[in-house]
């Protein structure tokens, strides 16, 4: 994903000379390019986020676009008083690039799991959140973002779904249904769709008619689908690389119990407010914390069988 | 309006206002009132009639909480009208008590938390060299702000990449929210740290207009400007001076009949 965003914004700065991309100091051989190509749309502000962040404000006061680009929680979490005060409040044009979603970078430690990102992003004002599942939806939100006023926030991972069908024309805020079903719809966001699909397939094995919806973007959020769901679906079953607190199956649940119908089944699958103490690669602590193919699978089997309504 | 009667009348608002919304920081307001009146009287290219024009200078208080003063100054230089004023820290007022840019013409940029306003006029002028623009940015601090560590981050980068556009002003009344500077976190020697930095270095008196009047002029090239105001906290009112009580304390009663007679009867 991460390579598929500068590819893009490459493509964008070629074209615009207001894209000025800001790292703190991090992205190794992945920003060479760029920063030789266009060296008055290139910083690098040091290690400093806060700095970084209030100088991507005032740039974009000015009338620039401005993304601003380091490992997980290092680029929205050190610096969210500047995000909220100097960039939001102000309607800033700028663009928050999370890169390493979730476990992304396992092994390095807790330090460098962003698993509260989008519940703090998430109650901001005036900022979008957007997770893309791959490398479509990556594209899609690298050039989006820049056209949304006030700051997005982008959650990219190191792990991807397989591109689905076409993407077509997508609105931000809008949901991406990659199959519908009567049984269980699954509702995710970012790589972590891989081991859903894996799971969704298995569970139409089993005799379950399954759906996947992708939610690239987080806020503003798409309740209209998601309350569709409700009448048309006896499961809905959110899945993330996350806290189950404050990220997208609160954002679903909060949607959910807003809609004049309910879903027999409700379950959201991701991290059980916890920090991970164990060291492994992403798909590593996917299965240690339940979160990968086999536990989204046993975990939905789970809901599903004990309702007589849902019996494959 | 000449400088000086200007700094009165930012003063006299300022108590007026914090009096009436039983707000505190009159001390921080009274402070920086003749750095303002020397900015917007003489030094900033602003224009009232046009406050978003593209050429103007962009002026930032990072010291929030000192807002009533810009407030003032902006109606009295003709921003908005000083009956605006009245709503300050008002349930349902316009004017917050730290400086908000939300519907009030000529604030550049809103702020509150410290340590926020000069990374931001480090951006500001950041894009103003990459776009050859000739406008300055300035950047008004409190000593106290100083100790937060995302002023010295805009320090580093500042001076890097040589923003001679950039001039940071620090409001060194010496005492902080509840203690003097010296013994909270001390800052000296403070100009020397700003110039092993590579900023240019000025200090003035910072009530004394003349001294200030070419504060922002001569810029040495490649090289940001600091100016080290040195001012009494609560300036112009005896018994708010050098105080640090008058950092929250609001001026009610008596109090505050003493402080506008004094005000009113000072050149």
């Amino acid at each position: 994903m991460r390579d598929e965003f500068i590819r893009t914004l490459t493509t964008m700065a070629q074209a615009d000379d207001s894209i000025v991309l800001i790292t703190g100091d991090l992205g190794f051989g992945v920003l060479t390019e760029f920063a030789e190509r266009f060296p008055k749309q290139f910083i690098n502000a040091g290690v400093a986020e806060q700095n970084m962040t209030g100088i991507a404000a005032g740039m974009a006061l000015e009338g620039y676009k401005v993304y601003t680009y380091s490992i997980a929680n290092f680029v929205f979490m050190r610096c969210l008083e500047q995000i909220r005060n100097d960039a939001a409040y102000h309607d800033a044009n700028v663009n928050v690039v999370s890169v390493g979603g979730g476990f992304s970078y396992g092994a390095l430690g807790i330090s460098h799991h962003a698993t509260e990102d989008l519940a703090i992003m998430r109650s901001q004002p005036n900022v979008s959140v957007f997770c893309p599942s791959d490398l479509d939806e990556t594209r899609w939100v690298t050039e989006v973002s820049a056209k949304t006023k006030g700051v997005s926030y982008l959650r990219l991972d190191k792990s991807k779904a397989d591109d689905a069908a076409p993407l077509g024309p997508l609105a931000v805020g809008q949901a991406r249904p990659r199959s519908s079903g009567r049984d269980i719809t699954f509702v995710t966001a970012g790589g972590i769709l891989q081991d859903v699909c894996i799971a969704a397939d298995r569970l139409r094995s089993d005799g379950y008619d399954v759906g996947v919806i992708s939610m690239p973007t987080i806020k503003p959020f798409d309740h209209s689908t998601i309350q569709k769901l409700a009448g048309e679906c006896r499961a809905v079953i959110t899945v993330e690389e996350h806290n189950v607190v404050g990220g997208l199956g609160s954002a679903v649940a909060e949607s959910l119990m807003a809609s004049p119908r309910r879903p027999e089944i409700f379950r959201s699958i991701g991290l059980q407010d916890q920090f991970s103490s164990v060291v492994g690669s992403q798909a590593y602590l996917r299965t240690h914390y339940g979160i990968d193919a086999q536990g989204i699978y046993e975990k939905t089997r789970q809901a599903v069988v004990k309702s007589p309504a849902i019996a494959a | 309006m000449d400088t000086r009667e200007l700094a009165k009348r930012i003063r006299i608002h300022a108590v007026n206002m914090t009096s009436r919304g039983g707000s505190s920081h009159i001390g921080s307001a009274l402070s920086m009132a003749d750095i303002l009146a020397v900015l917007y009287g003489q030094c900033l290219n602003v224009d009232p009639a046009r406050p978003q024009w593209p050429a103007r200078d962009r002026f930032i208080l990072s010291k929030g909480h000192g807002g009533a003063a810009v407030y003032a100054a902006l109606a009295e230089t003709g921003f908005f009208s000083p009956e605006v004023l009245k709503t300050h820290y008002q349930d349902g007022g316009k004017l917050s008590g730290h400086v908000s840019h939300k519907g009030i013409p000529g604030v550049e940029f809103s702020t509150g938390s410290l340590g926020h306003g000069l990374p931001v006029g480090v951006g500001m002028a950041k894009a103003a060299r990459l776009r050859e623009q000739a406008h300055r940015v300035v950047v008004l601090l409190s000593d106290g702000e100083c100790d937060e560590g995302s002023n010295w981050e805009a320090i580093l980068f500042a001076a890097h990449h040589g923003l001679d556009n950039l001039i940071a002003i620090v409001d060194y009344n010496k005492i902080q929210s509840l203690a003097p500077v010296a013994e909270t976190l001390g800052l000296e020697p403070f100009t020397d740290k700003w110039q092993s930095f590579g900023w240019d270095v000025k200090e003035v008196d910072g009530h004394d207009h003349d001294q200030m009047a070419t504060m922002l002029d001569n810029p040495e090239p490649g090289k940001p400007r600091v100016v080290i105001a040195h001012t009494t906290k609560g300036k112009g009112v005896s018994f708010m001076e050098n105080s640090v009580l008058w950092h929250y304390r609001t001026a009610r009663g008596q109090e505050f009949e003493a402080a506008i007679s004094e005000l009113e009867r000072s050149a």
